[in-house]
């Protein structure tokens, strides 16, 4: 469906998209997903037209786009905060793609109720855009970017703008619905938790390239980086020199998975892999703070030597502050990072 | 990799395509003012500065500007801008407040009403306050006082005339000043006239400048009103450069005055250009809607009264005045109008006719200058280049350049084939368009750029080219100031003096040409006719107003 070949954007001198390769098949959910500033929306404004390449190709089903301008690619594109045009009223808004495309009047008005029961907001049609909540904004921009039937959707943050409760609610109704119509989708968000209960394809972006593509459990698993296990939130990270089963690190000897590749690397300890028990056995830490996480309690541990430790506890288990625990490793949660 | 890769290829055709859009829409504008702007001034200042044979005199420059009479406007004119700046600053300043922070029934009335002066005639500003202040006027009457013929009828008429440039400049950014700012301040300690002075002051300071310039570009060019108030004595360098072009023949003077003017013009708007930039950036903006309340306390209605004072005085009571004396006799001045004899050989046609005259010429300039203004600004829209702002500022130049010289321009440039326009009607509309061009421009341009550009984006990729998204987004959300822009542009035209006065036919007088033309000539009758002639000018232009502002948005435009 979408190729993209060595694609380069340059603002300047500085590259925000650099040499970017990336595929998406026909009814894939992809999700870029990487920090503010990593070229992720200028990944979608490049497939979209809106912004030329300084290098490389795009293809949509196996056709270069060099040339083809905005409003001939046949693709949608759901903005961060949605664009709606003020001055029309939902179905309005809903109906445009079809309406610059000629369709007759009844054509509209039929494929604009059928969109609007699609994402669960029947009747609204005449509703005034500036009367509608964020929730509902943002289901009417789905519904007006889906209209025309584009080959391909692309969503720019599509739930940024949403309280928690809804972001959650929603994601999962986007999973829902993106299945059963089948539709192609490219979506890029800073938010892992929203990557990965959308995607098929998590594809995490830094400074314009490309750190880690794969399933949302491999990259969970394994991610392939410091880079990227930091950005999903894993802190525990630590040089490491690997000989047989075993790692040397500053936090003593760690055991890692057999198989891995022998000598220095760097090492991730996932904290449901930090195991706490008597001060006598292990790395002898203190306990510096506790969060409670809802299902479980993170720890923050100071040890002897070395940078902190966070342990995820049971809540019934967890030390007090100021505790003094003594710290193993779990085999299976450690990873060595590329 | 040897040959050219395709998409640098194609990237070279989208940027050749966007710049080439650019330019054709650039290329009407440019071409009207390099004909009917550029052409005719360059004619002016080209005949005073060379001789017979095409050498140019600098020296005459220098000759020019040693001439005690010059240099008496010089001071003259820069001493009555500034002295007329200040004092419409002291007293439209409390009436910005109050038109911002306030709530009060009437509001809107008020508001209106402020707006009027602006857009009236310089012709019909003069025979109101001549008519209030000036020889058996209404103070003259009563007390025996006239002040026609002294400098301060040409402040006041100044400060009446520029009112509503600083209500609306100043005003209109005040109320958009979130008052929550203020609060923090409050809450982090700072008395009332401190959080005033820290947080509202310095947001506010740049508008206060802008308006001071724009006050001040309108004074140091004031023609129409110092012609009629100022007498003999007082002449500005616009009144100037009339006097030596018409009367004295002295073309060489008129060119250096020009290029004088020209100059300090070109100044004055380079320090607007900055100070409206800085405006534009880093301030908070709210809905002027939520931030004005009901006055508190005797001190906030006596602020109120004072400013309501002010207008009844400075505002309405020069153009009750002006009605008032035009129906002196019942309605004979207005019956006078319609007999070609009445003015003893004044007119080759019924001064009513100018009416008709006016209002043709009027719409005519109108049409010409929404769509050079529009393109203008349309072009001016796409990314902001040093080029392009340069563009920007050229609009501006019409507004300060001499119309007298610009008029005369016509008369000695587009009297040739392929351009004869000597003897056709077309010549006082497009005069008068290069005036309302600018007010366009500053009207569409803040509306153009407010629209953002990823709704331009999002209805592209929905489909819609760019045509189509032209017509679905921009047009939608600019309709109304298009309209706004064309009763500026209708109101200025219509009022327009200093050029039409050279180019108008005696068979084809406009309005503020049969005016003045009546002033000019003595007697009872005359003066009559002229404030029956004034007071109909008036009332058109009002009209154009009120229905202006029942359609405008509050946040359309600058001026």
């Amino acid at each position: 469906m979408l190729v993209l070949e060595d694609v380069t954007v340059r603002f300047g001198a500085r590259a925000a998209v650099d040499a970017v390769s990336l595929e998406v098949a026909d009814h894939e959910i992809v999700c870029v997903l990487g920090p503010s500033g990593s070229g992720k929306s200028t990944l979608l404004r490049v497939v979209a037209g809106l912004k030329p390449v300084d290098a490389g190709r795009v293809l949509l089903d196996g056709a270069d786009q060099a040339g083809v301008p905005v409003h001939r690619r046949g693709v949608g594109l759901m903005f961060q905060d949605h664009q709606l045009f003020p001055q029309r009223d939902v179905a309005g808004n809903v109906a445009f793609g079809l309406r610059v495309r000629g369709a007759s009047r009844k054509e509209q008005a039929a494929r604009v109720a059928e969109l609007l029961d699609l994402v669960g907001l029947p009747g609204a049609g005449g509703r005034a855009v500036a009367a509608l909540s964020g929730g509902e904004q943002q289901r009417v921009a789905l519904a007006r970017a889906l209209a025309p039937g584009p080959r391909l959707l692309m969503l720019d943050e599509p739930l940024g703008q949403l309280d928690r409760g809804l972001r959650e609610r929603l994601v999962v109704e986007l999973r829902q619905l993106f299945g059963r119509l089948g539709t192609t989708v490219l979506a890029v968000t800073h938010d892992q938790g929203e990557a990965f209960a959308l995607a098929d394809r998590v594809v995490v972006m830094r400074d314009g390239r490309i750190a880690q593509s794969g399933t949302p459990l491999q990259v969970w698993r394994r991610p392939a980086s410091e880079f990227v296990a930091r950005f999903l939130g894993f802190d525990n990270v630590v040089a490491a020199t690997v000989t047989g089963a075993v790692a040397d690190t500053v936090w003593g000897k760690v055991p890692v998975p057999a198989g891995t590749a022998q000598g220095a690397a760097r090492l991730l300890v996932r904290p449901a892999g930090v195991r706490l028990g008597d001060p006598a056995d292990g790395l002898r830490c203190t306990v510096e703070g506790r969060t409670f996480r809802g299902h479980h309690v993170a720890v923050r541990l100071r040890p002897e030597s070395g940078p902190v430790l966070e342990a995820a506890c049971p809540l019934r288990d967890a030390p007090g502050e100021g505790a003094v625990v003594g710290v193993t490793f779990a085999a299976d949660e450690v990873v060595v990072l590329g | 990799m040897v040959l050219a890769r395709p998409e640098v290829a194609t990237r070279r055709r989208a940027a050749l395509r966007a710049g080439a859009l650019r330019a054709g829409l650039m290329a009407l504008p440019v071409a009207f003012f390099a004909v009917f702007f550029a052409l005719p001034v360059a004619a002016i200042v080209g005949r005073g500065l060379r001789t017979e044979d095409g050498a140019w005199q600098a020296g005459r420059l220098v000759d020019v500007l040693g001439r005690p009479d010059i240099a008496g406007v010089l001071w003259f004119t820069t001493w009555q801008a500034l002295a007329s700046t200040a004092l419409t600053l002291l007293v439209a300043l409390p009436g910005a407040y109050v038109l911002a922070r306030f709530d009060f029934p009437g509001k809107a009335l008020l508001r209106a009403v402020v707006t009027v002066p602006f857009v009236l005639p310089t012709v019909v500003v003069g025979t109101a306050f001549l008519a209030l202040l000036g020889r058996g006027g209404l103070l003259d009457e009563m007390w025996g006082v006239r002040l026609d013929t002294t400098v301060w009828a040409v402040l006041l008429a100044h400060v009446f005339f520029n009112y509503a440039v600083v209500v609306r400049t100043v005003g209109g950014l005040w109320a958009q000043l979130d008052p929550r700012q203020e609060e923090a301040a409050r809450v982090l300690g700072a008395s009332r006239l401190g959080a005033w002075r820290r947080v509202t002051l310095p947001a506010l300071a740049p508008a206060v400048a802008a308006a001071a310039l724009m006050v001040f570009l309108f004074t140091y060019t004031s023609f129409g009103i110092v012609q009629i108030l100022g007498g003999p004595a007082y002449r500005t360098l616009e009144a100037e450069i009339y006097r030596q072009t018409a009367q004295l023949l002295d073309l060489r003077a008129a060119a250096v005055l020009t290029l004088v003017q020209f100059a300090a013009v070109g100044a004055i708007l380079a320090v607007h250009a900055r100070t409206v930039r800085r405006r534009e950036t880093a301030l908070k903006l709210v809905d002027p809607r939520s931030t004005a309340r009901r006055p508190r306390g005797p001190g906030q209605w006596a602020l109120l009264g004072g400013v309501l004072l002010t207008v009844l005085l400075l505002l309405l009571l020069p153009l009750g005045v002006l009605v008032e004396r035009s129906f002196d006799g019942g309605l004979g001045y207005y019956r006078a109008l319609q007999h070609v004899d009445a003015g003893g050989g004044t007119f080759l046609v019924p001064p009513v006719e100018a009416i008709g005259n006016s209002l043709e010429y009027a719409a005519a300039a109108t049409a010409i200058a929404v769509l050079v203004g529009g393109l203008a600004a349309a072009a001016l829209t796409r990314r902001a280049g040093r080029l392009v702002r340069g563009f920007d500022a050229l609009l501006m130049l019409p507004l300060g350049v001499s119309a007298v010289t610009v008029g005369f321009g016509f008369l000695i440039t587009l009297d040739e084939p392929p351009l004869d326009l000597r003897s056709s009607w077309l010549l006082v509309p497009l005069a008068q368009a290069l005036v309302g061009v600018p007010f366009v421009v500053r009207t569409m341009l803040p509306v153009l750029r407010a629209v953002d550009a990823r709704l331009r984006e999002a209805a592209a990729v929905l489909g819609a080219s760019p045509w189509r998204v032209w017509r679905e987004v921009d047009l939608p959300l600019v309709g109304r100031a298009l309209a706004v822009a064309a009763g500026f542009a209708f109101a200025v035209s219509l009022g327009e003096f200093g050029a039409t006065v050279f180019i108008a036919r005696p068979d084809n007088p406009t309005l503020p040409v049969a005016v003045a033309r009546l002033l000019g000539r003595p007697g009872e009758l005359n003066y009559g006719q002229a404030m029956a002639l004034s007071t109909i000018l008036m009332v058109v232009c009002a009209v154009a107003l009120l229905l202006l502002e029942r359609i405008r948005a509050d946040r359309s435009g600058e001026l």
